[in-house]
């Protein structure tokens, strides 16, 4: 059952990915890669939400699976960040590097811990 | 009998009758397919990584740390074979690089495993995580990018014009 539920995030994930990955970078240009910022930033925020639910309410175990090691596993990547990260540094733009790779991580943390705080506070619970 | 409407205007044998829809149209279908698939497979052998070797809480996330650094590795050789060494199929780098590599790396659990260490009161671990994925993820896709470079010869009529 879990398999399945990672299996089914997947499938969405990935493609989602792909395709707001596009429509972001259409919108804003293609020097700094906004696209794969905003997937990550995404899919750290609604993982930091989950695990702050999960630790102050019951959730299902499939649910879980679907929404974290499926969706916003699948939807988020390391392997094309650092990529882009290399490819930015290659062709000279290497302040913009760095911003690109410590922005990613420092964005995708705040994101995260906030998602994962406000879920705790708002269910009214101290996670356990 | 109304002869013009609904499926009465429609060719007797349903089979036949299916449009394959304009060119762009069905390329598109066929990428976000190979991603789908390739994510699957991506995200299953990261998921079956994390149940055979499982982290404990407050360690550091070593098998994260191990998928994104080899997801990176071969990263860094598919893009040099696919953009710099001859001709790949079309659907390739959406199959492999966008579904597969893209769906078994993961930046969200990497940024939440590191916010449970901030949040078990182990900074310093945490901090240790972030830059050692982080410097070792762009390592690898350098490192493994130019040993293809050397290794592999660029086929004969494409330029090698990558660095």
């Amino acid at each position: 059952m879990n398999w399945l539920m990672v299996i089914a995030g997947a499938v969405v994930g990935a493609p989602l990915r792909y395709l707001m990955d596009r429509a972001v970078q259409a919108r804003l240009g293609t020097v700094f890669p906004w696209g794969t910022f905003a997937v990550n930033l995404t899919a750290c925020t609604v993982l930091g939400l989950l695990t702050g639910v999960t630790a102050a309410a019951a959730v299902p175990d499939a649910l879980q699976h679907l929404i974290g090691p499926g969706l916003c596993a699948t939807l988020s990547t390391y392997s094309t960040f650092s990529f882009e990260t290399v490819r930015l540094s290659e062709t000279g733009a290497k302040l913009l590097a760095a911003a690109y790779a410590i922005g990613s991580v420092v964005a995708g943390l705040t994101a995260a811990f906030l998602a994962g705080h406000a879920a705790v506070a708002l269910l009214g619970h101290t996670a356990g | 009998m109304q002869r013009d409407s609904g499926w009465q205007r429609e060719p007797l044998d349903p089979d036949t009758a299916v449009e394959p829809g304009p060119p762009e149209q069905r390329r598109q279908a066929q990428v976000l397919a190979a991603i789908a698939a390739g994510g699957v497979l991506g995200a299953c052998a990261r998921y079956g990584a994390s149940l055979v070797w499982p982290t404990a809480p407050g360690t550091f996330p070593w098998t994260t740390f191990w998928i994104n650094i080899t997801g990176c590795t071969l990263m860094g050789v598919l893009m040099v074979l696919i953009t710099e060494r001859g001709a790949a199929h079309p659907l390739a780098r959406p199959f492999l690089g966008t579904g597969v590599l893209g769906g078994y790396t993961t930046f969200s659990t990497y940024a939440v495993d590191a916010q449970h260490l901030f949040d078990g009161r182990r900074a310093g671990l945490a901090l240790l995580y972030l830059t050692a994925t982080l410097v070792a993820a762009l390592i690898a896709v350098w490192a493994s990018a130019t040993l293809t470079r050397r290794l592999v010869a660029p086929a004969s009529g494409t330029r090698g014009d990558a660095s």
